[in-house]
């Protein structure tokens, strides 16, 4: 028999069934972003959504280059919750769409370390309810978490995550929804592909089933629910090194 | 008193990355320890990792040469080494977690004599802050260097009794890099090792927010 198709015809429709409340992870880290569902998700606007991404600066690039950023959907007032490792600018004369709604109460943030975020998703699409991590042990994020020595070290008890849709972007795809990346495209998407239980992909190219060494898969179509290749008048890369996505660190002006 | 000059930020870099020993593997933060990469010393060999997941990065580049698929931590495209391996975020941080890097190079607005250092959060009480891959880092890296402008624009010091701001992690910092010279906390002050040249250590002491002891080797900033 063979396999589930899993290529949805349009980007519309690759987001239909998400409603109102849905938790959805957005993968990238510069290249990586899946910019074409962040733009269907813009357009066909359900409310009260959890996102869990790295940063709200993710996909920027300003009016006319045709992207959606995070920021864009906050603005929009669709989403509730975020779970980030950037939550407000680093730089103190900036504030963002985020930190006005989060001081107005509309948003609330989580602000998880970069490391700890990667490996709550990581637990949770591979079965670990929870695990220990040094981060933020002394710090303001340590409050209220369970603390416990080992080997005479303190470590703080972190949860997994898990997401109703993840949003990944990948190199290749092939029918079954095998994916390979390209470069640091991979970033949190392979992890995030894992944690979800509805994972979406757009990709550059759905291929045959069969065009990949088994080898060269670095996410299994196990993960995979659907599969959307990017149309030419879609969203390819971003043309320009976007630093402003990330918040800049301070001594770095 | 005429205007001294101080260090630029590429003599803050150049030296700072002297500091990088044969084999180490580094990974530098986002901003001015990024420059550290245009200065590794050229007789060792020096591993880059960044939290995205690449080991084995080299310098910055534009899209047209490093093409549309490779960036460091930042989000600049940088070219690879013949040896590079790229992992997804959750190994990456496996790395830094399993201790696999020497130092770790970030920026603060403060650093603590015993060893403190902020760099999340811009005022006390605002919600939310800029995190990034900083605390895993500071939490478990060999080594915490820190490389940042001795003072705020309007002249207070940035290197403190203790840090006013909430911390990143607690007494992991080893060197702190400023525009006025190499320093090492010293559990109460700070003790100064190299001084921009044309400032004295009275000068130094005058800007710093804990008290500054100079090292009995006390000489000028080494650039090679």
């Amino acid at each position: 028999m063979q396999s589930r198709n899993k290529v949805v015809a349009s980007f519309a429709e690759a987001v239909a069934d998400i409603v109102d409340g849905s938790s959805i992870m957005i993968g990238g880290f510069g290249p990586g972003t899946p910019h074409n569902l962040i733009k269907a998700l813009y357009e066909k606007a359900p409310k009260h959504l959890t996102l869990i991404l790295n940063t709200a600066g993710a996909g920027s690039g300003g009016s006319g280059t045709g992207r959606v950023s995070i920021n864009d959907l906050l603005e929009a007032r669709l989403v509730c919750k975020v779970v980030m490792a950037f939550t407000a600018s680093t730089h103190p004369s900036r504030t963002s769409i985020l930190e006005e709604l989060e001081e107005a109460g509309e948003v609330e943030a989580e602000l998880v370390p970069q490391g700890t975020l990667a490996e709550r998703i990581r637990a949770g699409g591979a079965g670990i309810p929870a695990f220990y991590t040094p981060t933020a042990v002394g710090t303001e994020l340590a409050a209220g978490k369970e603390h416990r020595e080992f080997n005479g070290r303190t470590y703080l008890m972190e949860e997994a995550i898990t997401a109703d849709y993840a949003f990944v972007r990948a190199w290749h795809a092939d029918e079954f929804g095998n994916l390979s990346y390209k470069g640091s495209e991979r970033n949190f998407n392979p992890i995030m592909a894992t944690a979800a239980r509805t994972t979406i992909v757009e990709t550059e190219d759905v291929l045959p089933i069969g065009s990949f060494e088994p080898e060269q898969v670095h996410t299994s179509g196990i993960y995979v629910q659907r599969l959307i290749k990017i149309p030419p008048d879609g969203i390819l890369h971003v043309s320009t090194p976007f630093a402003r996505a990330v918040p800049e660190k301070p001594g770095g002006n | 008193m005429a205007e001294k000059l101080r260090l630029t930020r590429d003599m803050m870099a150049a030296r700072t990355a002297a500091e990088f020993q044969d084999g180490w593997i580094a990974n530098l933060g986002v901003g001015m320890p990024t420059m550290c990469s245009d200065f590794l010393p050229a007789d060792r060999f020096i591993v880059l990792h960044s939290e995205n997941g690449l080991i084995g990065y080299g310098r910055a580049a534009s899209v047209q040469e490093a093409g549309p698929y490779v960036v460091n931590a930042g989000v600049l495209p940088v070219l690879l080494q013949d040896y590079a391996a790229i992992l997804h975020h959750a190994d990456a941080f496996g790395v830094i977690r399993g201790g696999r890097l020497d130092v770790g190079v970030l920026g603060a607005y403060e650093v603590a004599a015993n060893g403190d250092f902020a760099n999340w959060k811009t005022a006390v009480g605002k919600p939310g802050g800029g995190i990034g891959g900083a605390m895993d880092i500071a939490a478990c890296a060999q080594r915490i260097f820190i490389m940042m402008e001795h003072t705020l624009r309007d002249g207070r010091p940035r290197l403190l009794k203790q840090c006013n701001l909430p911390v990143t992690a607690r007494g992991v910092v080893k060197l702190v890099m400023t525009d006025l010279g190499l320093f090492e906390p010293a559990g109460d002050g700070f003790r100064i090792l190299e001084i921009a040249p044309s400032f004295t250590v009275d000068d130094v002491a005058a800007l710093t927010g804990a008290p500054l002891e100079a090292s009995p080797d006390l000489r000028e900033v080494q650039l090679s």
